[in-house]
Protein backbone atom coordinates (compact mmCIF):
# COMPACT_ATOMS: atom_id res chain seq x y z
CA UNK A 1 0.00 0.00 0.00
CA UNK A 2 2.88 2.41 0.90
CA UNK A 3 4.67 2.26 -2.20
CA UNK A 4 1.59 2.87 -3.99
CA UNK A 5 1.29 6.32 -1.97
CA UNK A 6 -2.41 5.95 -0.79
CA UNK A 7 -1.19 8.50 1.61
CA UNK A 8 -2.32 6.33 4.83
CA UNK A 9 -0.86 6.62 8.31
CA UNK A 10 2.31 5.33 7.84
CA UNK A 11 2.80 7.68 5.51
CA UNK A 12 1.76 10.61 6.80
CA UNK A 13 3.97 9.65 10.12
CA UNK A 14 7.41 8.98 8.08
CA UNK A 15 7.10 12.89 7.03
CA UNK A 16 6.56 14.08 10.87
CA UNK A 17 9.17 11.77 11.72
CA UNK A 18 11.43 13.20 9.00
CA UNK A 19 10.38 16.80 9.87
CA UNK A 20 9.86 16.98 13.53
CA UNK A 21 13.08 14.77 14.47
CA UNK A 22 10.48 12.88 17.56
CA UNK A 23 11.45 9.54 18.40
CA UNK A 24 10.34 6.97 16.15
CA UNK A 25 6.97 5.45 18.40
CA UNK A 26 5.71 3.63 14.74
CA UNK A 27 3.90 0.99 16.35
CA UNK A 28 5.37 -2.30 14.66
CA UNK A 29 1.88 -4.14 14.07
CA UNK A 30 -1.02 -1.86 14.05
CA UNK A 31 -4.28 -3.67 14.93
CA UNK A 32 -6.64 -0.70 12.98
CA UNK A 33 -4.90 -0.61 10.08
CA UNK A 34 -4.85 -4.88 9.42
CA UNK A 35 -8.65 -4.75 10.50
CA UNK A 36 -9.47 -2.20 7.94
CA UNK A 37 -7.30 -3.64 5.28
CA UNK A 38 -8.81 -7.04 6.19
CA UNK A 39 -12.94 -5.35 5.43
CA UNK A 40 -11.47 -4.08 2.66
CA UNK A 41 -10.18 -7.03 1.22
CA UNK A 42 -13.46 -9.19 1.67
CA UNK A 43 -16.10 -6.68 0.53
CA UNK A 44 -14.01 -6.47 -2.65
CA UNK A 45 -13.90 -10.09 -3.32
CA UNK A 46 -17.69 -10.15 -2.24
CA UNK A 47 -18.60 -7.18 -4.35
CA UNK A 48 -16.76 -9.14 -7.86
CA UNK A 49 -17.58 -12.33 -6.77
CA UNK A 50 -21.70 -11.61 -6.51
CA UNK A 51 -20.71 -9.71 -10.53
CA UNK A 52 -19.23 -12.69 -11.37
CA UNK A 53 -21.66 -14.76 -10.58
CA UNK A 54 -24.66 -13.01 -12.19
CA UNK A 55 -22.59 -12.46 -15.55
CA UNK A 56 -22.15 -16.37 -15.70
CA UNK A 57 -25.61 -17.11 -14.70
CA UNK A 58 -26.80 -14.84 -17.34
CA UNK A 59 -28.97 -16.23 -20.13
CA UNK A 60 -26.50 -14.75 -22.46
CA UNK A 61 -23.28 -16.07 -20.72
CA UNK A 62 -22.17 -18.93 -23.05
CA UNK A 63 -22.78 -16.88 -26.27
CA UNK A 64 -20.74 -13.72 -24.94
CA UNK A 65 -18.42 -15.84 -23.50
CA UNK A 66 -17.51 -17.18 -27.08
CA UNK A 67 -17.31 -13.93 -28.46
CA UNK A 68 -15.48 -12.21 -26.47
CA UNK A 69 -13.42 -14.71 -24.28
CA UNK A 70 -12.35 -17.47 -26.49
CA UNK A 71 -9.54 -18.73 -25.68
CA UNK A 72 -7.98 -20.34 -29.39
CA UNK A 73 -8.59 -17.01 -30.74
CA UNK A 74 -6.95 -15.22 -28.05
CA UNK A 75 -4.01 -17.69 -28.86
CA UNK A 76 -4.29 -16.21 -32.26
CA UNK A 77 -4.74 -12.49 -31.77
CA UNK A 78 -2.23 -11.79 -29.19
CA UNK A 79 0.85 -12.58 -31.50
CA UNK A 80 -0.52 -9.72 -34.03
CA UNK A 81 -2.50 -7.41 -31.44
CA UNK A 82 0.85 -7.05 -28.66
CA UNK A 83 3.36 -5.94 -31.52
CA UNK A 84 1.01 -3.85 -33.54
CA UNK A 85 0.92 -1.90 -30.02
CA UNK A 86 4.50 -1.18 -30.73
CA UNK A 87 2.77 1.34 -33.50
CA UNK A 88 1.34 3.33 -30.78
CA UNK A 89 3.94 3.11 -28.09
CA UNK A 90 6.24 5.01 -31.29
CA UNK A 91 3.24 7.67 -31.77
CA UNK A 92 3.01 8.94 -28.63
CA UNK A 93 6.31 9.00 -27.85
CA UNK A 94 6.88 10.89 -30.49
CA UNK A 95 3.88 13.22 -30.27
CA UNK A 96 3.75 13.52 -26.37
CA UNK A 97 7.87 15.08 -26.87
CA UNK A 98 6.56 17.42 -29.85
CA UNK A 99 3.59 18.60 -27.40
CA UNK A 100 5.77 19.51 -24.41
CA UNK A 101 7.51 21.54 -26.80
CA UNK A 102 4.97 23.13 -28.74
CA UNK A 103 2.23 23.43 -25.79
CA UNK A 104 5.37 25.35 -23.61
CA UNK A 105 5.62 27.60 -25.99
CA UNK A 106 1.98 28.47 -27.12
CA UNK A 107 1.98 28.82 -23.14
CA UNK A 108 4.51 31.35 -22.95
CA UNK A 109 3.27 33.42 -25.81
CA UNK A 110 -0.06 33.77 -24.29
CA UNK A 111 1.50 34.54 -20.91
CA UNK A 112 3.50 37.88 -22.15
CA UNK A 113 2.38 40.69 -21.08
CA UNK A 114 2.24 44.14 -23.27
CA UNK A 115 -0.04 45.85 -25.71
CA UNK A 116 2.52 45.00 -28.69
CA UNK A 117 2.06 41.44 -28.26
CA UNK A 118 -1.85 41.42 -28.37
CA UNK A 119 -1.90 39.67 -31.63
CA UNK A 120 0.79 36.92 -31.02
CA UNK A 121 -1.88 36.47 -27.28
CA UNK A 122 -5.01 36.66 -30.04
CA UNK A 123 -3.52 33.85 -32.35
CA UNK A 124 -2.59 31.39 -29.37
CA UNK A 125 -5.73 31.85 -27.88
CA UNK A 126 -7.81 30.92 -31.27
CA UNK A 127 -5.36 28.13 -31.66
CA UNK A 128 -6.26 26.74 -27.97
CA UNK A 129 -9.91 27.44 -28.48
CA UNK A 130 -10.00 25.92 -31.50
CA UNK A 131 -8.21 22.37 -31.09
CA UNK A 132 -10.37 22.30 -28.10
CA UNK A 133 -13.53 22.68 -29.48
CA UNK A 134 -13.16 20.16 -32.69
CA UNK A 135 -12.88 16.94 -32.47
CA UNK A 136 -9.72 15.42 -32.67
CA UNK A 137 -10.98 12.43 -35.00
CA UNK A 138 -12.06 15.39 -37.11
CA UNK A 139 -8.53 16.77 -37.44
CA UNK A 140 -6.88 13.54 -37.81
CA UNK A 141 -9.48 12.65 -40.84
CA UNK A 142 -9.09 16.56 -42.30
CA UNK A 143 -5.10 16.48 -42.12
CA UNK A 144 -5.21 12.40 -42.89
CA UNK A 145 -6.83 12.75 -45.80
CA UNK A 146 -7.23 16.37 -46.76
CA UNK A 147 -2.94 17.35 -47.01
CA UNK A 148 -2.23 14.24 -49.35
CA UNK A 149 -5.25 14.84 -51.15
CA UNK A 150 -4.16 18.14 -52.02
CA UNK A 151 -1.76 16.15 -54.56
CA UNK A 152 1.28 18.89 -53.68
CA UNK A 153 4.94 17.50 -54.63
CA UNK A 154 7.44 16.63 -51.59
CA UNK A 155 3.94 16.87 -49.13
CA UNK A 156 4.28 13.63 -47.06
CA UNK A 157 1.46 10.83 -48.34
CA UNK A 158 2.69 8.67 -44.65
CA UNK A 159 -0.64 7.90 -42.28
CA UNK A 160 1.44 7.74 -39.95
CA UNK A 161 3.53 11.24 -40.15
CA UNK A 162 -0.34 13.01 -39.81
CA UNK A 163 -1.39 10.47 -37.27
CA UNK A 164 1.80 12.55 -35.12
CA UNK A 165 0.64 15.68 -36.55
CA UNK A 166 -2.80 15.80 -35.63
CA UNK A 167 -2.63 14.21 -32.33
CA UNK A 168 0.04 17.21 -31.60
CA UNK A 169 -1.84 19.70 -32.60
CA UNK A 170 -5.07 18.63 -30.92
CA UNK A 171 -2.84 17.87 -27.37
CA UNK A 172 -1.14 20.84 -27.55
CA UNK A 173 -4.17 23.66 -27.18
CA UNK A 174 -4.68 21.32 -23.49
CA UNK A 175 -1.25 21.04 -22.33
CA UNK A 176 -0.79 24.57 -23.15
CA UNK A 177 -3.80 25.32 -20.87
CA UNK A 178 -2.23 23.40 -18.31
CA UNK A 179 1.70 24.94 -18.56
CA UNK A 180 -0.85 28.41 -18.42
CA UNK A 181 -2.32 27.17 -15.20
CA UNK A 182 1.22 26.27 -13.59
CA UNK A 183 2.51 29.90 -14.73
CA UNK A 184 -0.04 31.44 -13.44
CA UNK A 185 0.29 29.40 -9.78
CA UNK A 186 3.53 31.48 -9.60
CA UNK A 187 3.32 34.73 -7.57
CA UNK A 188 4.07 37.58 -9.20
CA UNK A 189 6.39 38.70 -6.54
CA UNK A 190 8.65 35.68 -7.41
CA UNK A 191 9.28 37.18 -10.84
CA UNK A 192 9.50 40.90 -9.37
CA UNK A 193 12.63 39.43 -7.54
CA UNK A 194 13.94 38.05 -10.69
CA UNK A 195 13.69 41.23 -12.61
CA UNK A 196 14.80 43.51 -9.43
CA UNK A 197 18.10 41.98 -9.55
CA UNK A 198 18.54 42.83 -13.08
CA UNK A 199 17.80 39.33 -14.75
CA UNK A 200 15.82 39.97 -18.08
CA UNK A 201 12.38 38.60 -18.62
CA UNK A 202 13.21 35.76 -20.48
CA UNK A 203 15.73 34.85 -17.61
CA UNK A 204 13.03 35.66 -15.29
CA UNK A 205 10.75 33.06 -16.94
CA UNK A 206 13.49 30.86 -17.94
CA UNK A 207 14.77 30.24 -14.53
CA UNK A 208 12.46 31.36 -11.64
CA UNK A 209 9.05 30.93 -13.24
CA UNK A 210 9.04 28.03 -15.53
CA UNK A 211 10.81 25.71 -12.92
CA UNK A 212 8.40 26.18 -10.56
CA UNK A 213 5.37 26.06 -12.73
CA UNK A 214 5.86 22.69 -14.48
CA UNK A 215 7.00 21.23 -11.23
CA UNK A 216 3.73 21.87 -10.20
CA UNK A 217 2.02 20.69 -13.14
CA UNK A 218 3.81 17.29 -13.41
CA UNK A 219 0.57 15.35 -12.22
CA UNK A 220 -1.89 17.04 -14.64
CA UNK A 221 0.67 16.73 -17.55
CA UNK A 222 0.84 12.77 -17.06
CA UNK A 223 -2.97 12.98 -16.99
CA UNK A 224 -3.27 13.98 -20.47
CA UNK A 225 0.05 11.82 -21.34
CA UNK A 226 -2.65 8.65 -20.13
CA UNK A 227 -4.98 10.54 -22.45
CA UNK A 228 -3.04 10.74 -25.77
CA UNK A 229 -2.27 7.10 -25.06
CA UNK A 230 -5.54 5.93 -25.41
CA UNK A 231 -6.38 8.27 -28.35
CA UNK A 232 -3.61 6.99 -30.48
CA UNK A 233 -6.64 4.40 -31.32
CA UNK A 234 -8.39 7.01 -33.26
CA UNK A 235 -5.73 7.59 -36.36
CA UNK A 236 -6.81 3.69 -37.17
CA UNK A 237 -9.57 5.76 -39.63
CA UNK A 238 -6.90 6.89 -41.67
CA UNK A 239 -5.30 3.81 -42.33
CA UNK A 240 -2.20 3.46 -39.63
CA UNK A 241 -1.88 -0.06 -38.98
CA UNK A 242 -1.98 0.18 -34.75
CA UNK A 243 -3.17 -1.92 -32.40
CA UNK A 244 -7.10 -1.59 -32.75
CA UNK A 245 -6.76 -1.52 -36.73
CA UNK A 246 -5.13 -5.15 -36.19
CA UNK A 247 -7.61 -5.91 -33.73
CA UNK A 248 -10.19 -5.36 -36.59
CA UNK A 249 -8.61 -7.23 -38.96
CA UNK A 250 -8.18 -10.14 -36.61
CA UNK A 251 -12.29 -9.90 -35.87
CA UNK A 252 -13.23 -9.81 -39.96
CA UNK A 253 -10.88 -12.57 -39.50
CA UNK A 254 -12.26 -14.79 -36.99
CA UNK A 255 -15.91 -12.87 -36.52
CA UNK A 256 -15.18 -13.02 -32.85
CA UNK A 257 -14.37 -10.03 -30.17
CA UNK A 258 -11.74 -11.64 -28.38
CA UNK A 259 -8.94 -9.62 -29.79
CA UNK A 260 -10.78 -5.97 -28.53
CA UNK A 261 -10.55 -7.24 -25.37
CA UNK A 262 -6.30 -8.04 -26.00
CA UNK A 263 -6.33 -4.49 -26.49
CA UNK A 264 -8.51 -3.24 -23.74
CA UNK A 265 -6.06 -5.57 -21.35
CA UNK A 266 -2.63 -3.80 -23.27
CA UNK A 267 -3.75 -0.43 -22.68
CA UNK A 268 -4.31 -1.27 -19.28
CA UNK A 269 -1.18 -2.82 -18.20
CA UNK A 270 0.40 0.25 -20.03
CA UNK A 271 -1.45 3.24 -18.57
CA UNK A 272 -2.38 1.83 -14.93
CA UNK A 273 1.16 1.84 -13.79
CA UNK A 274 1.26 5.73 -14.86
CA UNK A 275 -2.12 6.49 -13.28
CA UNK A 276 -0.58 5.18 -9.86
CA UNK A 277 2.22 6.65 -10.35
CA UNK A 278 0.23 10.27 -11.22
CA UNK A 279 -1.70 9.59 -7.79
CA UNK A 280 1.52 9.20 -6.02
CA UNK A 281 2.57 12.55 -7.56
CA UNK A 282 -0.24 14.54 -6.65
CA UNK A 283 -0.38 12.76 -2.44
CA UNK A 284 3.69 13.77 -2.52
CA UNK A 285 2.67 17.39 -3.64
CA UNK A 286 -0.20 17.29 -0.92
CA UNK A 287 2.03 16.42 2.07
CA UNK A 288 4.48 18.62 1.17
CA UNK A 289 1.74 21.36 1.16
CA UNK A 290 0.72 20.60 4.43
CA UNK A 291 4.59 20.39 6.15
CA UNK A 292 5.62 23.88 4.69
CA UNK A 293 1.69 24.91 5.87
CA UNK A 294 2.42 24.01 9.12
CA UNK B 1 8.10 71.83 -0.65
CA UNK B 2 10.47 74.84 -0.52
CA UNK B 3 10.81 75.24 3.39
CA UNK B 4 11.40 70.88 3.42
CA UNK B 5 14.89 71.65 1.14
CA UNK B 6 16.20 73.58 4.26
CA UNK B 7 16.02 70.72 6.45
CA UNK B 8 17.80 68.94 3.67
CA UNK B 9 21.29 67.90 5.62
CA UNK B 10 24.56 69.01 4.35
CA UNK B 11 25.91 65.63 2.70
CA UNK B 12 23.04 66.06 -0.02
CA UNK B 13 24.80 68.67 -1.00
CA UNK B 14 27.78 66.36 -1.88
CA UNK B 15 29.22 66.67 -5.44
CA UNK B 16 26.61 63.62 -7.35
CA UNK B 17 23.81 62.45 -5.00
CA UNK B 18 23.48 58.57 -5.37
CA UNK B 19 19.78 59.03 -6.07
CA UNK B 20 17.78 62.20 -6.88
CA UNK B 21 14.02 61.86 -7.31
CA UNK B 22 11.95 64.75 -8.69
CA UNK B 23 8.13 65.43 -9.19
CA UNK B 24 7.22 61.74 -9.27
CA UNK B 25 3.60 60.96 -9.60
CA UNK B 26 2.45 57.29 -9.96
CA UNK B 27 -1.64 56.19 -9.97
CA UNK B 28 -2.92 52.78 -10.16
CA UNK B 29 -5.59 53.41 -12.41
CA UNK B 30 -8.28 56.33 -10.21
CA UNK B 31 -5.99 55.80 -6.88
CA UNK B 32 -3.38 58.37 -6.69
CA UNK B 33 -0.57 57.14 -4.97
CA UNK B 34 2.34 59.15 -5.16
CA UNK B 35 2.11 62.84 -5.73
CA UNK B 36 5.20 64.62 -6.45
CA UNK B 37 7.93 63.04 -4.44
CA UNK B 38 11.50 64.77 -4.52
CA UNK B 39 14.02 63.27 -2.70
CA UNK B 40 17.90 63.41 -2.67
CA UNK B 41 19.48 60.46 -1.35
CA UNK B 42 23.77 61.72 -0.71
CA UNK B 43 26.29 58.74 -1.41
CA UNK B 44 26.47 56.46 2.19
CA UNK B 45 23.41 58.32 3.59
CA UNK B 46 20.48 56.13 4.98
CA UNK B 47 17.60 57.25 4.43
CA UNK B 48 14.07 55.71 6.03
CA UNK B 49 10.50 56.61 5.46
CA UNK B 50 7.88 56.13 7.91
CA UNK B 51 4.61 56.60 7.30
CA UNK B 52 1.30 54.95 7.81
CA UNK B 53 0.48 51.71 6.02
CA UNK B 54 -0.70 52.54 2.42
CA UNK B 55 0.83 55.65 2.18
CA UNK B 56 3.13 55.21 -0.67
CA UNK B 57 6.58 53.90 1.25
CA UNK B 58 6.15 50.04 -1.04
CA UNK B 59 5.38 52.33 -4.39
CA UNK B 60 8.73 54.81 -4.04
CA UNK B 61 10.96 51.83 -3.67
CA UNK B 62 9.02 50.04 -6.32
CA UNK B 63 9.27 53.00 -8.63
CA UNK B 64 13.30 53.10 -7.87
CA UNK B 65 13.65 49.78 -9.24
CA UNK B 66 11.56 50.21 -11.95
CA UNK B 67 9.41 47.77 -11.08
CA UNK B 68 6.72 50.31 -11.46
CA UNK B 69 6.45 52.39 -14.46
CA UNK B 70 5.82 55.93 -13.43
CA UNK B 71 3.21 58.75 -14.70
CA UNK B 72 5.66 61.81 -14.57
CA UNK B 73 8.90 62.82 -12.93
CA UNK B 74 12.55 61.78 -13.19
CA UNK B 75 14.76 59.26 -10.72
CA UNK B 76 18.41 59.75 -11.46
CA UNK B 77 20.64 56.72 -9.92
CA UNK B 78 24.53 58.39 -9.93
CA UNK B 79 23.54 60.84 -11.78
CA UNK B 80 22.19 58.45 -14.74
CA UNK B 81 18.56 58.83 -15.53
CA UNK B 82 16.92 55.35 -15.17
CA UNK B 83 13.37 56.97 -16.26
CA UNK B 84 14.51 58.50 -19.57
CA UNK B 85 13.28 56.27 -22.45
CA UNK B 86 14.97 53.97 -24.20
CA UNK B 87 17.41 53.06 -20.78
CA UNK B 88 18.23 49.21 -20.98
CA UNK B 89 16.10 48.61 -17.21
CA UNK B 90 17.70 45.57 -16.69
CA UNK B 91 21.36 46.91 -16.91
CA UNK B 92 20.08 49.72 -14.18
CA UNK B 93 18.07 47.67 -11.77
CA UNK B 94 21.90 45.74 -11.56
CA UNK B 95 22.65 48.58 -9.90
CA UNK B 96 19.93 49.23 -7.47
CA UNK B 97 18.84 46.02 -4.94
CA UNK B 98 15.72 45.84 -3.56
CA UNK B 99 14.77 43.21 -0.49
CA UNK B 100 10.96 42.33 0.02
CA UNK B 101 9.16 42.61 2.82
CA UNK B 102 7.69 38.61 1.97
CA UNK B 103 11.78 37.34 1.32
CA UNK B 104 10.90 36.29 -1.94
CA UNK B 105 13.65 33.77 -1.97
CA UNK B 106 13.39 31.45 -5.49
CA UNK B 107 11.96 28.18 -3.59
CA UNK B 108 13.49 25.79 -5.90
CA UNK B 109 17.00 27.12 -5.57
CA UNK B 110 19.59 26.04 -2.90
CA UNK B 111 20.80 29.53 -0.77
CA UNK B 112 23.93 29.55 -3.11
CA UNK B 113 22.17 29.46 -6.13
CA UNK B 114 19.87 32.09 -4.86
CA UNK B 115 22.73 34.17 -4.68
CA UNK B 116 24.64 33.69 -7.78
CA UNK B 117 21.70 33.55 -10.16
CA UNK B 118 21.48 37.11 -11.44
CA UNK B 119 25.94 37.33 -11.04
CA UNK B 120 25.93 34.52 -13.02
CA UNK B 121 23.41 35.06 -15.76
CA UNK B 122 22.51 39.02 -15.50
CA UNK B 123 25.77 40.34 -14.53
CA UNK B 124 27.32 36.95 -16.47
CA UNK B 125 30.14 36.64 -13.61
CA UNK B 126 31.71 32.92 -14.83
CA UNK B 127 29.69 30.28 -12.06
CA UNK B 128 33.12 29.79 -10.11
CA UNK B 129 33.71 33.51 -9.62
CA UNK B 130 30.09 34.18 -8.45
CA UNK B 131 30.22 31.36 -6.26
CA UNK B 132 33.16 32.09 -4.36
CA UNK B 133 32.20 35.95 -3.82
CA UNK B 134 28.34 34.40 -2.91
CA UNK B 135 30.54 31.80 0.30
CA UNK B 136 32.37 35.38 0.98
CA UNK B 137 29.31 37.16 1.41
CA UNK B 138 27.22 33.95 3.12
CA UNK B 139 30.32 33.80 5.65
CA UNK B 140 30.37 37.55 6.53
CA UNK B 141 26.45 37.04 7.39
CA UNK B 142 26.90 34.04 9.27
CA UNK B 143 24.88 31.91 6.43
CA UNK B 144 27.81 29.76 5.30
CA UNK B 145 26.63 26.60 6.55
CA UNK B 146 23.11 27.55 4.88
CA UNK B 147 24.45 27.53 1.47
CA UNK B 148 23.47 24.29 0.12
CA UNK B 149 20.03 24.50 2.22
CA UNK B 150 16.64 25.48 0.26
CA UNK B 151 14.93 28.68 1.62
CA UNK B 152 11.95 26.58 3.44
CA UNK B 153 14.27 24.83 5.73
CA UNK B 154 15.59 28.13 6.96
CA UNK B 155 13.84 30.35 9.94
CA UNK B 156 12.16 33.71 8.56
CA UNK B 157 15.23 35.87 9.58
CA UNK B 158 17.78 33.63 7.99
CA UNK B 159 15.59 33.87 4.64
CA UNK B 160 15.47 37.33 5.19
CA UNK B 161 19.39 37.45 5.59
CA UNK B 162 19.93 35.49 2.35
CA UNK B 163 17.81 38.17 0.33
CA UNK B 164 19.58 40.34 1.48
CA UNK B 165 22.69 38.99 0.82
CA UNK B 166 21.47 38.08 -2.76
CA UNK B 167 20.97 41.68 -3.38
CA UNK B 168 24.46 42.54 -2.40
CA UNK B 169 25.58 40.22 -4.54
CA UNK B 170 24.93 42.03 -7.46
CA UNK B 171 26.96 45.10 -5.53
CA UNK B 172 24.28 47.84 -5.66
CA UNK B 173 25.03 51.26 -5.41
CA UNK B 174 22.19 51.81 -4.07
CA UNK B 175 20.17 49.29 -1.48
CA UNK B 176 16.45 49.92 -1.19
CA UNK B 177 14.43 47.63 1.76
CA UNK B 178 10.92 47.38 1.58
CA UNK B 179 9.09 46.80 5.44
CA UNK B 180 12.28 43.83 5.69
CA UNK B 181 11.10 43.08 9.26
CA UNK B 182 7.25 43.07 9.14
CA UNK B 183 6.75 39.48 7.80
CA UNK B 184 9.04 38.39 10.87
CA UNK B 185 8.29 36.62 14.21
CA UNK B 186 9.52 39.62 17.07
CA UNK B 187 12.65 37.74 18.30
CA UNK B 188 13.74 37.57 14.86
CA UNK B 189 14.04 40.94 13.65
CA UNK B 190 16.83 41.85 15.96
CA UNK B 191 19.32 39.54 13.49
CA UNK B 192 18.18 40.75 10.67
CA UNK B 193 18.18 44.65 11.71
CA UNK B 194 21.80 43.91 13.20
CA UNK B 195 22.65 43.24 9.51
CA UNK B 196 21.35 46.56 8.13
CA UNK B 197 23.06 48.38 10.84
CA UNK B 198 26.75 46.54 9.81
CA UNK B 199 25.54 47.25 6.15
CA UNK B 200 24.90 51.37 7.25
CA UNK B 201 28.81 51.64 9.09
CA UNK B 202 29.86 49.96 5.80
CA UNK B 203 28.70 53.01 3.82
CA UNK B 204 25.93 51.57 2.32
CA UNK B 205 23.87 54.18 0.85
CA UNK B 206 20.00 52.72 1.29
CA UNK B 207 16.10 53.93 1.29
CA UNK B 208 14.61 51.90 4.38
CA UNK B 209 10.63 52.04 4.35
CA UNK B 210 9.74 50.50 7.78
CA UNK B 211 8.04 50.59 11.22
CA UNK B 212 10.91 50.15 13.12
CA UNK B 213 11.16 53.45 14.65
CA UNK B 214 13.41 52.56 17.43
CA UNK B 215 15.30 51.07 14.31
CA UNK B 216 14.99 54.30 12.04
CA UNK B 217 15.87 56.59 15.12
CA UNK B 218 19.11 54.17 15.64
CA UNK B 219 20.39 54.07 12.11
CA UNK B 220 18.93 56.97 9.82
CA UNK B 221 21.04 60.35 8.99
CA UNK B 222 17.39 61.48 7.70
CA UNK B 223 14.03 60.46 8.92
CA UNK B 224 11.41 61.55 5.19
CA UNK B 225 7.66 61.41 6.60
CA UNK B 226 5.51 60.19 3.78
CA UNK B 227 1.82 61.28 3.80
CA UNK B 228 -1.08 61.73 0.89
CA UNK B 229 1.35 60.75 -1.67
CA UNK B 230 4.33 63.55 -0.53
CA UNK B 231 6.97 63.65 1.71
CA UNK B 232 5.53 65.87 4.09
CA UNK B 233 8.75 66.50 6.50
CA UNK B 234 11.65 65.32 6.76
CA UNK B 235 14.83 65.85 8.92
CA UNK B 236 17.56 64.24 11.22
CA UNK B 237 15.92 61.12 13.40
CA UNK B 238 16.25 63.04 16.44
CA UNK B 239 14.55 66.36 15.57
CA UNK B 240 11.68 64.67 13.88
CA UNK B 241 10.96 61.58 16.50
CA UNK B 242 11.11 64.58 19.06
CA UNK B 243 9.89 67.71 17.52
CA UNK B 244 7.58 66.85 14.63
CA UNK B 245 6.49 70.02 13.11
CA UNK B 246 3.99 68.74 11.00
CA UNK B 247 0.25 68.07 12.82
CA UNK B 248 0.14 64.87 10.78
CA UNK B 249 3.47 63.90 11.80
CA UNK B 250 2.66 64.11 15.45
CA UNK B 251 -0.88 62.57 15.03
CA UNK B 252 1.23 59.23 13.56
CA UNK B 253 4.00 59.19 16.03
CA UNK B 254 1.66 59.22 18.75
CA UNK B 255 -0.31 56.15 17.23
CA UNK B 256 3.02 54.63 17.06
CA UNK B 257 4.01 55.72 20.55
CA UNK B 258 0.32 54.35 21.95
CA UNK B 259 1.09 51.00 19.79
CA UNK B 260 4.50 50.74 21.89
CA UNK B 261 6.56 51.01 18.53
CA UNK B 262 9.01 54.01 19.93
Amino acid sequence: MRGLGFGGPLDSGDSILRSGGRPPVRPRFDQSALRSTLVALISTVVFFAFVGFVAVNAPGWSAVQQSFFNGRVWQESVPDVVPAFLTNVQLFCIAEVLILILALAIAVLRSLPGAVLFPVRLITTIYVDFFRAVPGVLIIYILGFGIPGLGIAGVPTDPFFYAVVALTLVYSAYVSEVYRAGIQSVHPSQEAAARSLGLSQFQALRYVVLPQAIRRVIPPLLNDFIGLQKDTVLVSYIGVVEVFRQAQIDEAASFNFTPYVVVALVFLVITIPLARLTDWLVARDRRRFLASAR
Amino acid sequence: MSGLAAARPESSAAARPALEISGLWKSFGQLTVLRGIDLTVAEHEVVCLIGSSGCGKSTLLRCVNLLEPIDAGRILVEGVEITAPGVDVNRMRRRIGIVFQSFNLFPHMSVLRNVTLAPNKAAGKPKAQAEAEATDLLERFGLADKRNEYPDRLSGGQQQRVAIVRALAMAPDLLLLDEITSALDPELVAEVLNVIRELARGGMTMVIATHEMGFARDVANRVCFLDGGVILEQGAPADMFSHPREARTQQFLERIIAAGRL
